[in-house]
């Protein structure tokens, strides 16, 4: 689960990290009050959106007068930021964060990840701060700094030290870096994130750090533990049929492509669209409805695949491994039944009992177009498709 | 010979008398797994399924002998379960639960190697379909009929993907001496490699086949671990070639983060390494079999 920056902030600020002074606004208003209260001169109006590379796309307002907060306020509040990883269609605009600015004298990139070849809590930084952690990569590749996070001990003041001298940081500030690092370790693992980037992490010209921008990213599997993450869910941030699908235990990403796919386990839903690939189509999403497949989950996928505009043909692929096929294509003609869907349906069932399966669909009065294997399971699909093209 | 588990095996459920943990300990009950007793804490001392329940897994240790155990204990106590089982001596535990916290799993991996690499505990999954050794036991959730007993070794993330392989090798003629699950988790208990080891070691295998996804690391390694240290045949399917970048597709795990990772990468990155690929998931059959033939 992601969370927002002034979320993230406010998080960290609890473990010790130091962060700039700001408050949250819904309406110009708001904002213009916000900055009065700040003080200053000089305010950034930051749109907050679950994406990066949002300050590229415009949702970051610098402002040096009232007038100005109030008028960027107004831009963004509704508005959708579109950046390379929200898709067309963007992330609304909802609330905003009024910060004061701050004089820098440098930036830092700080970020700690669950690194899967090491299994451990991985720390990386580098002295090459405010790009994106991929343009680092790419272009000065040399300056990562990487520790790995020995988790019966975790983060150790002398590991936290040689971070800050690699990172050239002034022996008047090392000290507090080495907390803030120590602070940063702490909030990930207690709060079982699985990603907190601050990018930048400035030292300002006054000497001290500052957490300027703050992400984080939490294990969904964990929110159980954590009261008080799963209430900093923000469902305006989500995808209307990803959150539905995911409230109802099943699994759905959303693509683009026509062919809507509805399929019991995640290995086999990936390579069953791998397949729709190869046959010259296009998946319109993933969805696991679970191992267990039961009738009423096929109903509710159906249900949710339909309700894509851009679905012009389904495939049902379920492999019946603790249930059974006949039961499954029950299911199949009670949602086709009930949906009255003017769409072809390509069914392919495997596994236990799958002979009485397929006679349920056969004698059935619900026009889906059977499948036997997965080869022919694709290409029938896709075939429906093209057809309806040049019909 | 097969690997993990076999007719011998004396095998404990954790989670015994729950719902799923008691369906399936009949359906291993009944394919020929030695299954000697379970653990529910609370429940020592009554039977079930016509054995015994123990509170803690050391006394049922101690009672029955058990080797191995199968988990079946929810999210939020299954990582205590597995340092359970791993402190209580057993060589082998196999995890179904799916949905237990990352950093969880980091903690009972760390905990594991407290002890000795010769009573160290062997885990597989979480999040996993468990263990097959056709004809003689099982320990897991697979569905047992879709296995004919033979020489093709298989370690895959996804449980109806690992089924679909396995059918369309029983449709082609062609056996498995054990298929084993590692779990579509970001952390594991056992990798792709550790498998593959034990695979290149067993009398009965005489081909590898890996069915891995995009996200992480594992595949990659296998396929160096493969290139360097085994002389029998290695095929490989990478599943997710169509996944954006970013997203998680439906396991924990399976999610490019990083370069590398993504399908096409990793297909390229196994060729190198000198293993087959089976292009399409629709070929396991017809490429499994080629390879057997050749190395026959």
């Amino acid at each position: 689960m992601d969370i927002h920056e002034y979320q993230a902030k406010s998080l960290l600020a609890e473990f010790g990290v130091p962060i700039p002074i700001g408050g949250l606004a819904y309406s110009p208003e708001q904002a213009t009050y916000r900055a009065t209260e700040i003080g200053g001169g000089a305010w950034v109006v930051k749109a907050q959106v679950h994406t990066g590379g949002r300050g590229k796309a415009g949702g970051i307002r610098m402002c040096s007068s009232e007038r100005e907060v109030w008028e960027a306020a107004d831009d963004l509040l509704g508005s959708r930021i579109v950046t390379d990883q929200t898709g067309d269609r963007g992330r609304g605009v909802f609330r905003l964060y009024i910060e004061q600015t701050v004089d820098i004298d440098r930036e830092i990139y700080l970020g700690f990840v669950l690194d899967r070849s090491t299994e451990r809590i991985m720390l990386v930084a580098s002295a090459a701060g405010g790009m994106e952690i991929e343009e680092i990569m790419d272009k000065s590749p040399e300056s990562l700094i990487r520790v790995v996070i020995e988790p019966a001990v975790g983060l150790q003041a002398f590991q936290a030290r040689e971070v800050a001298f690699a990172l050239g940081i002034d022996s008047g500030v090392v000290a507090e870096a080495s907390n803030l690092l120590v602070a940063c370790y702490r909030a990930f693992r207690e709060l079982d994130a699985t990603m907190i980037e601050i990018n930048p992490l400035v030292i300002t010209d006054a000497g001290r750090m500052l957490a300027l921008d703050a992400k984080m990213t939490f294990d969904d599997n964990a929110l159980f533990k954590h009261q008080k993450v799963s209430e900093l869910r923000d469902k305006s941030q989500e995808d209307p049929r990803e959150m539905r699908a995911n409230d109802r235990g099943l699994s759905y990403v959303g693509l683009d492509g026509d062919i809507g796919c509805i399929i019991n386990g995640a290995g086999l839903a990936m390579a069953t669209m791998d397949m729709i690939k190869h046959s010259g189509g296009k998946p319109a999403n993933f969805l696991d409805i679970g191992g267990g497949a039961s009738p009423e989950r096929v109903a509710k996928a159906f249900n949710l695949v339909r309700s894509d505009e851009s679905v012009r043909a389904i495939l049902v692929n379920i492999f019946a491994g603790i249930n059974r096929c006949d039961w499954v294509a029950e299911g199949v003609v009670k949602a086709m039944h009930e949906l009255d869907l003017q769409m072809p349906v390509v069914v392919r069932l495997s596994g236990t009992n799958v002979e009485e399966g397929r006679r349920i669909l056969t004698e059935s009065d619900v026009p889906v177009i059977i499948a036997d294997t997965l080869a022919e399971a694709a290409e029938k699909v896709v075939d429906a498709v093209n057809k309806e093209d040049a019909a | 010979m097969s690997i993990v588990v076999d007719e011998s095996t004396r095998v404990l459920v954790q989670g015994f008398t729950g719902r799923i943990g008691s369906f399936h300990a009949e359906e291993m009950i009944e394919y020929g797994t030695d299954i000697v007793g379970g653990v529910t804490p609370g429940r020592g001392g009554s039977t079930h399924l016509d054995r015994p329940v123990f509170d803690t897994v050391k006394d049922a240790v101690e009672a029955t002998g058990a080797q191995a155990s199968i988990v079946f204990v929810p999210p939020p106590f299954a990582a205590d379960a597995l340092m359970e089982a791993a402190d209580a001596g057993l060589r082998t535990a196999v995890c179904v639960t799916d949905g237990i916290p990352a950093q969880d799993m980091m903690t009972v991996k760390r905990y594991m190697r407290r002890y000795k690499a010769e009573r160290r505990m062997h885990l597989i999954g979480p999040n996993c379909a468990g263990v097959i050794s056709p004809g003689k036991a099982l320990l897991g959730i697979m569905p047992g009929h879709i296995y004919l007993q033979g020489e093709v070794g298989i370690i895959g993330r996804s449980g109806t993907l690992g089924y679909e392989a396995a059918s369309q090798l029983k449709a082609a003629g062609i056996g498995v001496s054990t298929s084993v699950g590692i779990g579509g988790d970001p952390i594991n208990g056992s990798s792709f490699k550790d498998h593959m080891a034990a695979f290149e070691q067993d009398p009965d295998t005489k081909v590898v086949v890996m069915i891995g996804e995009i996200g992480g690391p594992q595949e990659a390694e296998a396929a160096a671990f493969a290139k360097e240290h085994m002389y029998k045949p290695v095929i490989g399917y990478i599943a997710g070639l169509t996944a954006p970048k970013g997203r998680t597709m439906g396991h924990a795990g399976a999610v490019v983060s990083t370069v590398g990772e993504s399908a096409a990468e990793k297909v390229e990155i196994l060729k190198g390494c000198g293993v087959t690929i089976v292009e399409r998931p629709s070929e396991f059959g017809e490429v499994v079999g080629r390879v057997l033939n050749r190395a026959a």
